[in-house]
């Protein structure tokens, strides 16, 4: 018991919460980079993707046509930084016709009714 | 800052990273080299190389410890250890190789 | 005790407090502030909403973000209830954790 309160003293558990689409706002880019720098220090670090946030996992995203960044290439690199819990809420994307074969990158999908067991997991939740 | 490269001088960041990333070509990573005095083999530019072409994919320069992870996996164990890279770029593998290679600053390097 | 929900979207503009409140449960807690104190009003169309989510979870709003729109006197929702700057605080350190819905 004391082992582990020591330990959530020292590294905590952050779950990035991504709510928005990836083009319109600076949002997402902003939470992708800070989710890569936690992950170069070692934070224990998870993403939830939900509303228009699954937008930012779509395939063949092509910002270059409107001379923005394609940092949708960067989702992939998450695996190499060791972010290896990412979560997709499944009535979010069914809302918006998607479906995970629509997804980048692989991805655990949970239902809306999960999220709050989800969030209940982590220390510090922070939203874009 | 700028730099002098074929003729043309190109502008970099106060550190010395390239203002326009569109502006690399292999003499950009020479001439920066000599600014620190330091001459590149064909071990330094197997990495440059490797930089460029995960630049490509990922749209991002790699933390240190992903870059050693990665270039043992294409390249070999014997080159995916931190020695190697640092014997190569003493000034830090991503720092410095980045910069020769025309990426910008590492996420996640202060 | 939970997670305290932090919403400051007017409800009548952005979705974001009916996002918010269908992804809580028992234990959680939302503090509307900002754009969404005025949601708190008795009267309005985001009553129900609310309501609905009072059943497991407990709501506040902030009182001064409520003054400053001319609603200091207003009749507020029966399960909502009104903290000022102390009672925020007091909010965010009875809580495990806390996510503000940007």
């Amino acid at each position: 018991m004391e082992d582990d309160e020591n330990q959530g003293g020292e590294i905590k558990k952050f779950l990035y919460v991504n709510r928005r689409q990836p083009h319109g706002t600076v949002y997402a880019l902003e939470s992708l980079e800070t989710v890569l720098i936690g992950a170069a220090f070692d934070q224990d670090v998870s993403m939830l993707f939900i509303d228009d946030g699954v937008y930012q996992l779509k395939k063949e995203q092509s910002p270059d046509v409107m001379e923005f960044k394609n940092f949708s290439k960067t989702y992939k690199a998450l695996e190499m930084y060791d972010v290896e819990k990412v979560f997709v809420e499944r009535e979010s994307l069914e809302e918006r016709g998607l479906g995970v074969d629509d997804l980048l990158i692989d991805v655990e999908v949970i239902a809306s009714a999960d999220v709050k067991a989800l969030v209940d997991q982590n220390d510090v939740i922070l939203s874009f | 800052m700028t730099i002098e490269v074929n003729g043309k001088s190109l502008d970099t960041d106060e550190e010395g990273y390239l203002a326009d990333l569109s502006q690399w070509e292999p003499d950009v990573a020479t001439v920066m080299a000599e600014i620190d005095e330091c001459e590149l083999s064909d071990n330094h530019w197997e990495v440059i190389n490797f930089l460029r072409e995960y630049y490509e994919e990922y749209q991002i320069a790699p933390a240190v410890r992903v870059l050693t992870k990665a270039i043992g996996k294409k390249l070999g164990k014997d080159k995916g250890s931190s020695k190697y890279l640092y014997e190569l770029y003493p000034y830090g593998p991503a720092k410095q190789a980045c910069k020769y290679a025309g990426l910008p600053k590492p996420t996640g390097c202060v | 005790m939970g997670t305290l929900n932090i919403v400051n979207k007017s409800p009548f503009e952005k979705r974001t407090l009916d996002q918010c409140l269908k992804r809580i449960g028992e234990g959680d807690s939302v503090l509307l502030i900002e754009d969404a104190s005025v949601s708190a009003v008795l009267g309005t169309a985001s009553a129900e909403l609310l309501l609905n989510a009072s059943k497991q979870s407990k709501l506040y709003v902030l009182g001064p973000d409520l003054q400053a729109r001319g609603f200091a006197d207003a009749t507020l929702l029966d399960s909502i209830e009104s903290v000022d700057y102390e009672g925020f605080v007091n909010l965010v350190v009875t809580h495990d954790r806390v996510h503000s819905w940007l």
